[in-house]
């Protein structure tokens, strides 16, 4: 097996690569992308730290992941509404654009 | 004797294997267990587009392909030549790389789901304990195939057509799912091999297919309609129907990439097929069990057969749905029925201890009346105002 | 082993930087399902089997399908013209890296980097539902009347709103308002999006 940290290295570039791309692109939709993997790195690290835990049999790294997933796909179907029904009224998605409160 | 012709070819791979330098062995294995797959499904759908040709113009009254070899037998080989000598076109506008990876994202999950099916006693090439999601999971693969093909063509036909396949496969794979679980619920596995092994004990001289309980029976027709929609077949082909958008998200494809298509699109047939033997038809077992002398990949490929038929006929028979149509059917009728399906079956496992004289009938008759009345109910509020009548032209007249 | 974890490592962060950075939409997306599906194999390796199909069947059929069909809905008029990257595009990038830098620190100070991996645990999935419906049943439901909420929601929210003519008498608020600034380059395309 390998060392535990490899697979954390891994997640943390992930979640970096997240950040960047939600912090830095300018269209809505690739923001909700680098928030996804954001999330999907928090997931690898959990199956990690599971699977070099002290008591795997335990399964709380696997239920949390399955939990998250659930939530995620739940984000992603919300977020993504929200995108259309913004685009709707402002005919963008470009999220500099999108800086009015008066609706 | 029997149990020697049955297991045939797994001592014919177990001699095979041993035969290679034993670090080999493990890889060995794992390409005696593809290579099957590879051959026997393929030949399948050679033999099953002749058939379907053959089939399809005789319930149009006409003879079908008769000039290549005897009685047209060899139009496969003509075809399969054809494709691969005609010119690959690409149009100039598409997106070339995502045109060219589309049809190779079909083809490797539809070959994928083939490997947790098992086709025989002790024939499956991973026993996964997750068999069933695998399935599920990989097939997800092939809709995204769909859209790169639609999407990188550049072309409204294709890309309409995509978007109707897509909606139609997701609003689909729902009822697929649900109807599916009732099996996984009640044999307490995900596993495809334990599941046809739980299918695989008798009552007198009857075995316990899923198909022969009502729940069963409403899964298994609810799964082969939902079956019909995800491998695109009529009367559901509305994302390739000719005569609205010419092919769907296949217009901009020829050649080699085409009949790639065509072959995803029949091998996707042949699994989810299977997948229906696997969880309701008692996988590889037989009907009877004074017939279980009977190789039981004979009876698998049988089974197999008798749904490729099933298919034909149906494309020759019905018209297709609209697309309002469509979507109402998965939505509004097809998931409610699916999620009582799943009431009924739990009801089914909780009478199961019911030791009285007739006690099977009762089980029966309550199970029936509570699949039943919702059945009759949600049809007459979907579908009851509209009675048939003979139908008026306004301008044809 | 290693080589698997290598290729692995490689196709998922390219394959995520890609996504970050393309321009064309759909590409995006389609580089973001490799990622998920890299991720699986992940999870394949250390394994999870259940979580690993339950990612490829939640992600790529579904989470990934979504995407794409709101890129669809929202065809950006400018994509090809404008800058993809938001002006201060350096903050960010900046703050991505000291992110990961810290957590790159703080992984190789910490002590559990020398804990060593326990005996090969295969976990079943009949376990996996046990467990669900026993110990961890409240945060089922929970999710599961989350997952309503949102899919109620998202419905409700993606509808149509009614157009001018039919609302413009009974509801002059549901009117749909003119961008902000008036732009000759928001004339909808009629080619390709």
């Amino acid at each position: 097996m390998l060392p535990l940290h490899y697979y954390l290295i891994v997640s943390a570039a992930l979640f970096a690569i997240g950040l960047a791309g939600a912090l830095t692109r300018r269209n809505a939709i690739i923001a909700l992308i680098g928030i996804e993997l954001m999330l999907n790195a928090a997931n690898l690290n959990f199956i990690a730290f599971w699977r070099y835990g002290s008591r795997p049999e335990a399964l709380t790294g696997v239920m949390f992941v399955i939990f998250s997933i659930g939530v995620a796909a739940a984000e992603a179907a919300v977020g993504l509404a929200l995108i259309i029904a913004i685009y709707r009224h402002y005919k963008t998605t470009n999220l500099d654009e999108i800086d009015s409160l008066k609706g | 004797m029997f149990e020697a012709i049955d297991q045939i070819f797994v001592a014919l791979k177990h001699w095979v294997v041993g035969q290679f330098p034993a670090a080999w062995q493990p890889l060995g294995s794992v390409f005696l267990s593809i290579i099957p797959i590879l051959a026997v499904f393929p030949l399948l759908f050679a033999i099953t587009t002749i058939v379907e040709r053959k089939t399809l113009g005789r319930i149009q009254n006409r003879l079908g392909p008769n000039r290549v070899g005897p009685f047209g037998l060899l139009q496969p080989v003509a075809d399969g030549l054809k494709s691969l000598t005609k010119e690959d076109i690409v149009p100039y506008a598409a997106d070339q790389v995502v045109h060219f990876l589309a049809p190779i994202a079909l083809i490797v999950p539809v070959l994928l789901a083939f490997s947790v099916l098992p086709v025989g006693r002790n024939m499956v090439p991973i026993d996964l304990d997750a068999g069933l999601l695998f399935f599920f999971a990989v097939g997800a693969g092939s809709e995204l195939a769909v859209f790169m093909a639609g999407w990188s063509s550049r072309n409204k036909y294709s890309l309409l057509g995509a978007m109707r396949a897509i909606a139609q496969m997701v609003s689909y794979e729902l009822p697929l799912i649900l109807s599916s679980v009732t099996v996984v619920m009640l044999v307490g596995s995900l596993s495809t091999v334990k599941i046809v092994e739980a299918q695989g004990e008798a009552y007198g001289w009857l075995l316990k297919w899923h198909v022969f309980t009502p729940w069963g029976l409403a899964g298994f027709l609810l799964f082969m309609i939902a079956a019909a929609a995800e491998s695109n077949r009529t009367p559901f082909d509305i994302p390739e129907g000719e005569s609205e958008i010419i092919a769907g998200y296949l217009v901009e494809y020829s050649g080699f990439k085409f009949a790639l298509f065509f072959l995803g699109e029949y091998l996707g047939l042949f699994a989810v097929s299977s997948l229906a033997i696997t969880l309701f038809l008692g996988g590889w077992h037989a009907p009877f069990s004074f017939l279980e002398w009977i190789p039981s990949y004979l009876w698998f490929f049988g089974k197999l057969s008798a749904f490729i038929m099933l298919f034909i006929w149906l494309r020759g028979t019905l018209p297709r749905l609209r697309m309002d149509q469509l979507m109402n059917l998965a939505w509004k009728f097809m998931l409610p029925m699916c999620l009582i399906n799943i009431v009924v079956a739990a009801m089914w496992h909780f009478t199961a201890h019911w030791q009285f004289v007739g006690a099977v009938l009762c089980r029966w008759l309550l199970c029936g009346a509570a699949i039943g009345v919702p059945y009759l109910w949600l049809g007459d509020a979907l579908f009851g105002e509209k009675k048939l009548a003979k139908r008026t032209y306004r301008f044809a007249d | 082993m290693v080589t698997t974890f290598v290729i692995l490592t490689i196709v998922t962060l390219v394959s995520a930087i890609a996504a970050m950075s393309l321009r064309n939409l759909v590409h995006c997306a389609l580089c973001l399902v490799l990622t998920f599906a890299g991720l699986a194999a992940f999870y394949l390796q250390l394994n999870a089997q259940f979580v690993g199909f339950a990612q490829i069947l939640v992600y790529v059929g579904a989470v990934a399908i979504l995407i794409v069909f709101a890129m669809l809905l929202t065809r950006n008029v400018d994509s090809t013209r404008q800058a993809i990257l938001s002006p201060s595009w350096g903050v960010g990038i900046v703050g991505a890296l000291l992110v990961f830098g810290a957590i790159v620190l703080s992984i190789l100070c910490s002590t559990m980097v020398h804990r060593p991996a326990l005996s090969e645990t295969q976990v079943t999935v009949l376990a996996i539902g046990e467990q669900l419906m026993t110990n961890y049943v409240l945060p089922l439901e929970v999710i599961a009347l989350l997952l309503t909420a949102a899919m109620i929601g998202a419905v409700i929210i993606a509808l149509h709103e009614p157009t001018s003519e039919s609302s413009a008498v009974q509801n002059p608020r549901l009117e749909p308002s003119v961008p902000s600034v008036p732009n000759p380059a928001q004339v909808p395309r009629t080619d390709h999006p």
